[in-house]
C-alpha cells in the first residue's frame, strides 16, 4: 500500500487527512496502553469522516442542496430566507424539529416505535467505515468491504419495517410491507450485479477495487456498464427515491412507514434518508466511477475532495429522476426487478465469468480491458433493449395523440375515418 | 407448510389524504394491495347552495355559481346566465359573446392545467408537473384579475352579457400567453406523455367502454377519452361557438391516459379558438341592460355548456317572481365519479388513486 502513497507523511498534508490521526495515534501509543489507541482510533474516524463529509454533506447537500435543485427544477425559489440563500435553512428546519412533539399514537407499540429511528440512525453511521477516502483514508479497510456494505446497508429495511408496524397504522402498515418487498426483490439483483465487478477485480475490499481501477487506469462503469445500471437503479429502489418510492408514496399512502412520526424522530428517517443516499452514491463512486481516483489527477488534488465530487455528482442524479419522474405501481417494480433485471444481472455475470477465465487462461495482458469494455457496453445497450421488447415492451404502438373529430356524433371505432361526416 | 391467513381490511382515502382533490372520500377494502370493494362517501363539502339560491334574485345567485366548481368560476357564471337568459328570452350582443368565449376557454386552460399538474401528481411525479401547470395557470388568472378584478371566483359574466368591457391592455396580455402556451403544452407532452413510465401507470387503468360511458351519463374528457365524439359546443351551440374552427379530441381504449392526452389535446384546440374570438371580436356594446330585479316569466329552462369537466347544466324554475322557483345544477365531475367503484375495484390502491385523479374532480362542485 505505501509503494502508491501519494502524499507526504507529515500531518498537516492536507491531501491525506490520516496523517493527522496517525500522528494522534502514535502519541497515544507512546503515552499510554495499547488498548487506549484502539479505542480511540474508531473514534476519531468517525467524528472526523463524520465532521469533514457526512454531515455538511447531509446538511448543506443533501437537504439545503437537493431542495433548491428540485425547487429550480419545479420554476420555483425553493429556501432563500434563512441566512445567505438560505443557506442556514437545514440548520433551522432541526431546531423546529427538535421543539415539536413526538407523538406516538395511543395503541401504537411505544417502546418499538422508540427504537425504530435509532435503529435506523446507526447503520447510516456505519456504512461509513468501509468507504475509502484516499490511499489511507479509510477507517476500516477490512477484507470483505463490500459485503459489510451491503449487509449494513439492508439493515434500515428492519428498522422501516419495524417503524411500519409499530405504528398501528394502516397506511403505516401499507409502507412496512412495500419496503420490505422492495428490498427483497432488489437486493438479489444488486448482489447478482455486483459480483460482476467482483469477479473482475478479484477482491471484496473496496480499496482493493479502487487501485484495481487505477491500476488498470479505467473506470469499472465502462467495463460492467450493465452492473452500474442496475446498482442505480436497486440502489434508487433500496433508498425510496422516487421513481420508485414506493415505500413513501406521498399520493397513495400518505406518508408510509413515516405516516404517525413526527417531530425529530421523523426527523432522524429525513435525515438518514439522505445519509443513506450519499451513502449509495460513495458506495456506487468507488466501484464504479473509480473511487478517490481520477486518472493521475489524485496526484495534485486531495482524493478525498475528487471522492466527495464523484459522490455529489452521483447525488445529483438521484435528485435529478425524483425531480422528473412519476412513481411505478408496486406489481410493476417486482416484474422490474425479478423479471427484468434479474435475468440482466445473471447475464452479466456469466458474460464476466467467460471474459475473466479467457482474459487469465491465454493470459492476454492487461490491454485487453478496453476491449472487454467495448464489447460489453454494445452487450449491455443490446440486452436492456433486446430482453424489454422480449417481454413485450412495444413503445410505438402507443399512439400518444388523440384522434380528431371535427363533428359531435357517437361512438368512433378505431380505425373509423375521421374528421366529419357522420 | 402452515397456510398464510389473509383478511381484507378497509383503508380510508380521505377526507384528509393528500391526494383527495379536497374533502372527497374512498372507503376502499383491500386484500393486500388488490382493491377489491371501493365505497364513495361524499358530503363534506355540501353548502345547500341550491336551496340558498331559492332565497335570492337572479343576479345574486351569480356569486354561488363561482364557489360550485371553483376551479372554473368563468365556466359556471355562464351556464347561470345562459339558463336564466333562457328562461326570460334575453338576447346578449354579438361582443358579450365573444368575450364570454374568450373567458371560457382561458378558463379551460386554466381548470386543465390544474387537472394535469394533480393527475401527474397522483401518478407520483414529484410536484414537477403541478409546479409547471400552475406557473402557467397563474399566468390565465392574472388576466382574469384584469378584466374581472378576481382570480379564483371572478363573478364576471352578468344576465346578458358581461359585467365589464375587456380593459385595453387586455388583447396584448391574452396574445402573449397564447403565443407561448403551445410550447408549454408540447413541455408537458414531453414530460408525461411520452415518459415509460407515466404511459405504464396509466394506460389500461380505470378503463371505461364507450358503452358504459353513456350507459353512465358521462361527459367532457371522460366520455371523449372512451372514444366517443361528443362536446357541446359541437352539438349543441351557444355564444356563438359554431363560427370558431376547432376539432374534437377523441381518445382509444376509455383508460385514464387517453383522458389525459384529451385533456392536453383539448388546450391546443382552446388556444385556436382563443385565437380566432381574439381576431373577429367585434365592437358595440358587451351587454343588454337587464333590470336589476329581474323577474322572467313563468316557466322552466335547462341551459347546458361544454364546462371543463364534461356537461355543465343549469335548470332554472321561475313562478314570476324576482328569484328562482327551483334551482338546480348537474354538475359533470359528480356524474362522472359514478363509474368509481367500476374503474377501481380490481386495480391496486395505487391504480385507485391515478383513477381519482382523471376523473378530475370538485369537490365543491359534488358537494355543492
Amino acid at each position: 500500500m505505501s509503494a502508491i502513497l501519494l502524499a507526504t507523511e507529515h500531518w498537516w498534508d492536507l491531501r491525506d487527512l490520516s496523517n493527522i490521526s496517525r500522528e494522534i495515534l502514535d502519541f497515544l501509543r507512546d503515552v499510554g496502553p495499547d488498548w487506549l489507541a484502539y479505542v480511540v482510533s474508531p473514534l476519531i474516524g468517525f467524528v472526523a469522516a463524520f465532521l469533514i463529509f457526512v454531515l455538511p454533506s447531509q446538511l448543506f447537500v443533501g437537504v439545503y442542496g437537493e431542495r433548491r435543485l428540485i425547487g429550480r427544477m419545479q420554476s420555483r425559489l425553493g429556501p432563500n430566507r434563512v441566512g445567505k440563500f438560505g443557506l442556514l435553512q437545514p440548520i433551522a428546519d432541526a431546531i423546529k424539529l427538535m421543539q415539536k412533539e413526538a407523538i406516538t399514537p395511543r395503541g401504537a407499540d411505544k417502546w418499538v416505535m422508540w427504537a425504530a429511528p435509532v435503529v435506523f440512525v446507526a447503520p447510516a453511521v456505519l456504512v461509513w467505515a468501509v468507504i475509502p477516502f484516499g490511499p489511507n483514508m479509510v477507517i476500516a479497510d477490512i477484507p470483505v468491504g463490500l459485503v459489510y456494505y451491503l449487509a449494513v446497508a439492508a439493515l434500515p429495511v428492519l428498522a422501516a419495517f419495524v417503524a411500519g408496524w409499530s405504528s398501528n397504522n394502516k397506511y403505516s402498515l401499507f409502507g412496512a410491507m412495500r419496503v420490505v418487498a422492495m428490498a427483497i426483490s432488489y437486493e438479489v439483483a444488486l448482489v447478482l450485479g455486483l459480483l460482476g465487478v467482483v469477479l473482475f477485480t478479484s477482491t471484496l475490499s473496496l480499496q482493493g477495487i479502487v487501485e484495481w481501477q487505477r491500476a488498470h487506469d479505467i473506470w469499472l462503469v465502462f467495463l460492467q456498464p450493465l452492473a452500474f445500471i442496475i446498482y442505480f437503479i436497486s440502489a434508487s429502489a433500496e433508498l425510496n427515491r422516487t421513481p420508485t418510492d414506493i415505500a413513501e408514496a406521498e399520493s397513495e399512502i400518505v406518508a408510509g412507514y413515516l405516516t404517525e412520526y413526527s417531530g425529530m424522530k421523523w426527523g432522524l428517517f429525513y435525515g438518514m434518508d439522505i445519509g443513506y443516499a450519499l451513502a449509495a452514491a460513495a458506495f456506487g463512486s468507488t466501484v464504479f466511477l473509480g473511487g478517490w481516483s481520477f486518472f493521475g489527477l489524485e496526484k495534485w488534488v486531495p482524493p478525498w475532495l475528487i471522492l466527495v465530487a464523484k459522490t455529489h455528482l452521483f447525488y445529483f442524479v438521484f435528485i435529478w429522476t425524483r425531480g422528473t419522474l412519476p412513481r411505478l405501481r408496486i406489481d410493476q417494480l417486482m416484474a422490474l426487478a425479478w423479471k427484468y433485471m434479474l435475468p440482466l444481472a445473471a447475464l452479466n455475470l456469466l458474460v464476466v465469468a467467460a471474459e475473466r477465465l479467457w482474459w487469465h487462461e491465454a493470459e492476454l495482458g492487461d490491454g485487453i480491458v478496453y476491449l472487454f469494455a467495448a464489447a460489453n457496453i454494445a452487450l449491455a445497450l443490446l440486452l436492456l433493449v433486446g430482453w424489454a421488447r422480449v417481454l413485450g415492451y412495444r413503445p410505438e404502438r402507443v399512439p400518444t395523440r388523440p384522434r380528431l373529430v371535427k363533428q359531435a356524433g357517437g361512438y368512433v371505432p378505431p380505425g373509423a375515418e375521421l374528421g366529419g361526416g357522420r | 407448510m402452515t397456510e398464510i391467513r389473509s383478511e381484507p381490511f378497509v383503508v380510508n382515502i380521505g377526507p384528509q389524504h393528500p391526494s383527495t382533490h379536497g374533502v372527497f372520500r374512498i372507503k376502499v377494502t383491500v386484500d393486500g394491495e388488490r382493491v377489491i370493494d371501493a365505497e364513495m362517501v361524499m358530503g363534506y363539502l355540501h353548502r345547500s347552495m341550491e336551496k340558498l339560491a331559492e332565497e335570492r334574485t337572479y343576479t345574486q345567485n351569480i356569486p354561488f355559481t363561482d364557489r360550485t366548481d371553483y376551479l372554473s368560476s368563468m365556466s359556471n357564471n355562464l351556464g347561470y346566465c345562459l339558463a336564466v337568459e333562457k328562461l326570460a328570452g334575453i338576447e346578449v350582443p354579438p361582443r358579450g359573446n365573444a368575450i364570454r368565449v374568450i373567458m371560457a376557454e382561458l378558463q379551460r386552460l386554466a381548470s386543465h392545467c390544474m387537472a394535469i399538474g394533480a393527475f401527474a401528481n397522483d401518478t407520483g411525479a414529484w410536484q414537477t408537473p403541478v409546479m409547471w401547470t400552475f406557473r402557467e395557470r397563474e399566468k390565465i388568472l392574472d388576466l382574469f384579475e384584469m378584466t374581472s378584478g378576481a382570480r379564483l371566483t371572478c363573478n364576471y359574466m352578468r344576465i346578458g352579457g358581461v359585467a365589464f368591457d375587456l380593459p385595453k391592455e387586455f388583447e396584448p396580455a391574452c396574445r402573449k400567453l397564447l403565443a407561448t402556451f403551445p410550447s408549454f403544452i408540447d413541455e408537458l407532452h414531453g414530460l408525461l406523455s411520452e415518459n415509460e413510465i407515466f404511459i405504464a401507470r396509466t394506460r389500461g387503468i380505470g378503463v371505461i367502454s364507450a358503452e358504459q360511458a353513456i350507459n353512465a351519463s358521462l361527459s367532457g374528457p371522460m366520455l371523449r377519452g372512451s372514444g366517443v365524439a361528443w362536446d357541446i359546443r359541437k352539438a349543441d351551440p351557444y355564444c356563438g361557438y359554431e363560427q370558431y374552427d376547432f376539432d374534437i379530441p377523441i381518445g382509444y381504449n376509455g383508460d385514464s391516459y387517453d383522458r389525459f392526452i384529451v385533456r392536453l389535446e383539448e388546450m391546443r384546440q382552446s388556444v385556436r379558438i382563443i385565437e380566432q374570438a381574439l381576431d373577429g371580436l367585434p365592437g358595440g356594446p358587451y351587454r343588454t341592460e337587464v333590470p336589476l330585479a329581474l323577474r322572467p316569466p313563468k316557466g322552466e329552462a335547462y341551459a347546458r355548456i361544454e364546462g371543463p369537466r364534461g356537461e355543465l347544466g343549469y335548470y332554472v324554475v321561475s313562478d314570476g317572481g324576482p328569484s328562482p322557483f327551483r334551482f338546480h345544477i348537474r354538475p359533470p365531475s359528480f356524474i362522472n365519479l359514478s363509474l368509481l367503484k367500476e374503474m377501481t375495484v380490481g386495480g391496486t390502491v395505487a391504480d385507485a388513486i391515478v383513477v381519482l385523479g382523471s376523473v378530475d374532480i370538485v369537490v365543491g362542485e359534488i358537494d355543492r
